[in-house]
């Protein structure tokens, strides 16, 4: 690039507002954080899976894969998120899909003006890699009000990480809520059945059509050799894709610990115990029971009550409650003196 | 979390009355704590299976 293009570019993207302050929308789009594990095969359902943290596979009858936070990473990142399939189908189904979502809270997006005459133009940015070439899919969808715009990209050069920008249009109708609900909805289709490819891409704002979501997409799951890894993913406000944001891990972490978080216990060590508060001495004072109670504070406050997942070693949870700040547990009998190493998941996520 | 396999049950409060603040809800031999906030997605999906004829959340243990 020359120097008048640089400097012709640079004031377009002083102009369109795009220095300063956080510019990428996405958590994790650098595949850092992945609290769950970084591994997880036998993957044939929609789940958060033991991946990267913040990205969800959707799926239905579209083959067997195994999905990870891998090394295999373009220049200046450490981790994508990847996707292999351990089991092919050649022929997807009319309803059957694959793809990689990322959904957005509502009050993180009031800044977008959707909805109104003013209403920004982003851009999605990301480096893809796959040994499949061809066509392939993007969904912006708006929960809110069933609203979708769609775009392709195509990988040209097999098995290499390419960069990829989209920019769309603002959508002057349906504003995101202002909460804490999924707003917005980014799907990266890996594969398609003809429910959602049989009509025109709707390459423009307007009601979801399912049949005009994924026109043109390949099949990634048609080969037991094929394999798809992503990272770098940044949305950002303006129609340029600058460079990456690369956060701390730290500021990555506690992003994603709004959403999930996983506290493993290893042993008597670990300060997440139950403890019987029976002791002898309360034994002969007549305490009425050997009930015990555990409340943790979560590191970040969630972004809802989560779901919990608890299991402590020895005994057993009869109740537990829990609000985005912390939890409280509680067995109904303990035995004199024992503590009860403990683990939980706890999952907000939308 | 599949929820056509699913087993959804009341929490029981110390005076033996149900619960209001969660739901125990069992799938593949995990127990799960589900809030009952409307913005927990466990939640919105267990009201949407409690519409389905035969779908119940049972009494506690």
């Amino acid at each position: 690039m020359t120097k008048a293009a640089e400097l012709a570019k640079m004031g377009e993207v002083l102009t369109n507002s795009q220095i300063g302050g956080r510019r990428n929308i996405v958590i994790n789009g650098g595949m850092q954080i992945s609290q769950r594990g970084t591994s997880e095969t036998g993957v044939t359902s929609g789940q958060y899976a033991d991946a990267p943290d913040r990205f969800k596979v959707e799926m239905s009858s579209a083959g067997t894969w195994t999905v990870s936070q891998s090394t295999t990473a373009p220049s200046g990142f450490s981790n994508s998120y990847k996707f292999d399939c351990t089991t092919a189908d050649a022929s997807l189904g009319a309803g059957d899909y694959l793809q990689l979502s990322h959904y957005l809270e509502g009050q993180d997006l009031q800044h977008l003006k959707k909805g109104t005459s003013d209403t920004e133009k982003v851009t999605l940015s990301f480096y893809v890699r796959s040994n499949k070439t061809g066509t392939y899919i993007v969904e912006f969808y708006d929960a809110d009000n069933s609203r979708s715009i769609s775009k392709s990209y195509t990988i040209s050069s097999a098995n290499t990480f390419e960069k990829k920008t989209i920019t769309i249009d603002g959508d002057t109708s349906g504003a995101f809520g202002n909460d804490n609900g999924g707003s917005l909805g980014i799907f990266f289709y890996l594969g398609a059945g003809s429910n959602f490819t049989s009509g025109t891409l709707n390459t423009s704002w307007g009601s979801r059509t399912l049949a005009n979501v994924a026109v043109g997409q390949v099949n990634l799951a048609d080969s037991t050799d094929n394999e798809w890894y992503i990272t770098g993913v940044q949305l950002e406000v303006g129609e340029q894709a600058t460079p990456f944001e690369h956060r701390s891990f730290g500021e990555e972490q506690n992003l994603c610990q709004r959403y999930f978080y996983k506290w493993i216990n290893t042993g008597l060590d670990d300060n997440f115990n139950f403890y019987s508060p029976y002791s002898p001495a309360q034994v002969s004072a007549g305490l009425p029971n050997s009930s015990a109670i555990c409340p943790m504070t979560f590191p970040v406050t969630m972004r809802a009550s989560p779901t919990m997942a608890t299991t402590i070693s020895g005994g057993t949870l009869n109740r537990q409650t829990s609000t985005p700040f912390g939890f409280v547990a509680q067995m109904g009998t303990t035995s004199t003196g024992t503590h009860y190493p403990t683990q939980y998941l706890a999952d907000a996520e939308l | 979390m599949d929820y056509d396999k699913i087993t959804v049950k009341y929490y029981k409060e110390d005076d033996g009355s149900n619960s209001t603040k969660a739901l125990k809800v069992i799938y593949n031999e995990t127990v799960y704590s589900v809030p009952t906030d409307p913005a927990n997605r466990h939640y919105a999906a267990i009201l949407e299976w409690a519409k389905i004829d035969g779908n119940t959340i049972a009494e506690a243990d």
